[in-house]
């Protein structure tokens, strides 16, 4: 409990009885700080929302912001920070939204007065929850937002691509961790059984470092694949890259690798199309 | 006791696994399968694993055994149809399945087992030297 | 398969005979598609269970098996628990090899099952039981 019904009562009729006043000056404490990224009206009609729910809450005998008299309140400080976190406001402009309300209380209250000043501190502790509360719902709406984007990221960053009539690839770009490969090969795996390819390229030309956790990620893909009746070349091995590969003692064994895409799809169409390449080959002859 | 059945598609003997198998159900399907071969002299097997979603060492151990009976009774085992999820937990079992053949589908089975029988025949009177492997696919 | 397990007490399933084993498998499953285990990790665990209930069936003359759902706050989990009061295993460090069998199998057993899961944890002596606790957590 942060204040009593009788304060939160005082502080319903406060509200109420300078509605227009205390609207107008909270808006015009808060938009300085928001530096003209979100409209005056627009501001107007959240702060106002937020104003007339605190007096619905308020009249209701709120004396906790986590009182059921307080949920319409919660649900709309919840909103507000969700739309700033997703506007891109910082933690601090979304919660001096609800802090710049204290400037505007104060100025109403005849300070010479000791019980103004005690119901002051009183609405001070609600208004502190409520800008608590906004900041962890901001901060819930950021966390969200950076899985959502951390995932769109492994949708875009690994397409699994129709080179030619049975033989798909994968372009992999960028630095590959144990989470990304993981994925990676997951789908490439099942892209093999959904388009009933019996060859997968894995071409690694856009990845800066292999460690030996990828490597084996690979590797084993590569053996999943056999497993499942398919074949894997790996192409597009960098200098850099083979010298790791040799140095962590990583065994390839006798696992196709080509020096580029080209070179690889040219090996799996000689696997394929044997008699064509064949005829080709003697008419030179 | 489920017993897996057996089909005859031309030359070809085709087991679908659909139940999630016992161990005496597995090893009931090895025996039906040799006396199948023998019965039919069919040259070809292929099981079609598509509805199995574990694959442990002991089935991994059936189809072996499988591939190399049927060798000796001069037919080919293809497996077809295992699922990613059943392959890469196959890898980290440590099970490689070796000897055994395997497809994507029980199309491109059934065209490995053509191609296995075609190459058995090409080894006569046209089967000269270097040539022997390349022509293999037709 | 039961509809709707009770994921807040532990499920337990006698391992008494061959079809029990394929009951254990079904019942791992169940529980891994509740807590969300991803399809690869299911499989996983799955592969393992049966591995394992084999074995206590096998080399433990039977026993009983019991798969409950933890969580560490962070993660949600499976851990399933295979208890035997069989003969043991006498050379732990040897049970635990690729390739090392007293039953004919592959013997990938143990060391396979191992490989599938994110804790394994075993308790064994000679003439006194084996017990082994293997959980899987959510990625």
């Amino acid at each position: 409990m942060v204040l009593s019904a009788e304060e939160s009562g005082r502080l319903a009729g406060l509200l109420s009885g300078h509605a227009d006043r205390v609207t107008a000056r909270w808006t015009e404490s808060v938009v300085a700080s928001l530096r003209g990224r979100l409209s005056q009206a627009e501001l107007r009609r959240q702060l106002q929302e937020l104003h007339a729910s605190m007096i619905a809450a308020a009249e209701g005998g709120l004396v906790d912001l986590d009182d059921d008299q307080g949920a319409e309140l919660r649900a709309l400080l919840a909103e507000l920070s969700r739309g700033r976190a997703r506007q891109g406001f910082s933690a601090t402009e979304t919660a001096v939204s609800v802090y710049a309300l204290k400037d505007v209380l104060l100025g109403l209250l005849d300070t010479g007065d000791a019980h103004a000043l005690r119901d002051f501190v009183a609405y001070s502790r609600l208004i502190d929850q409520m800008g608590l509360f906004t900041f962890e719902s901001y901060v819930r709406t950021r966390e969200s937002l950076i899985a959502d984007q951390a995932e769109q990221l492994l949708e875009l960053s690994t397409p699994v691509v129709k080179l030619w009539e049975g033989v798909v690839a994968v372009p992999l770009v960028g630095t590959l961790d144990s989470a990304r490969a993981q994925v990676v090969m997951e789908r490439l795996l099942q892209t093999l059984v959904d388009t009933g390819s019996p060859y997968a390229i894995i071409d690694i030309t856009g990845v800066p470092a292999v460690d030996t956790q990828v490597a084996q990620h690979i590797l084993k893909t590569v053996v999943a694949a056999r497993l499942m009746g398919a074949d894997c070349i790996i192409s597009g091995i960098r200098p850099q890259i083979a010298q790791t590969i040799v140095a962590l003692g990583i065994e390839f064994g006798d696992i196709a690798t080509k020096a580029s895409l080209a070179d690889a799809l040219r090996h799996v169409l000689r696997l394929t199309g044997v008699e064509t390449a064949r005829r080709n080959h003697r008419r030179e002859a | 006791m489920d017993r897996v059945p057996i089909l005859k598609i031309g030359d070809v003997l085709l087991v679908s696994i659909q139940v999630d198998m016992s161990d005496q159900t597995a090893l009931q399907l090895q025996d039906d399968l040799a006396e199948r071969i023998v019965a039919t002299g069919c040259h070809g097997v292929i099981i079609d694993i598509t509805a199995l979603d574990i694959v442990d060492s002991f089935v991994g151990r059936m189809l072996s055994t499988i591939a190399s009976i049927s060798k000796v009774l001069d037919a080919e085992t293809v497996v077809v149809g295992m699922r990613p999820a059943v392959a890469i937990t196959l890898v980290e079992l440590g099970l490689s399945l070796n000897g055994i053949r395997t497809a994507l589908n029980v199309e491109r089975g059934m065209e490995l087992i053509a191609a296995a029988r075609y190459d058995e025949g090409g080894y006569g009177p046209d089967g000269d030297d270097a040539d022997t492997e390349t022509t293999a696919v037709p | 398969m039961t509809a709707g397990v009770d994921l807040g007490t532990p499920q337990t399933q006698a391992i008494r005979s061959d079809e029990d084993v394929v009951r254990v498998r079904q019942l791992v499953r169940t529980v891994a598609v509740a807590v969300k285990l991803s399809l690869v990790d299911q499989t996983k665990l799955v592969t393992a269970a049966s591995e394992l209930a084999r074995n206590t069936l096998v080399y433990g003359g039977g026993g009983a098996v019991e798969v409950v759902t933890v969580d560490n706050g962070r993660r949600r989990g499976v851990r399933i628990v295979f208890d035997d009061s069989g003969p043991g295993i006498a050379d732990l460090d040897l049970a635990l090899t690729d390739g090392y069998t007293t039953g004919g199998g592959l013997g990938l057993g143990l060391s396979g099952a191992r490989r599938l899961v994110d804790e394994f944890d075993i308790r064994t002596g000679v003439g006194e039981g084996t017990t082994i606790t293997v959980t899987k957590w959510s990625r």
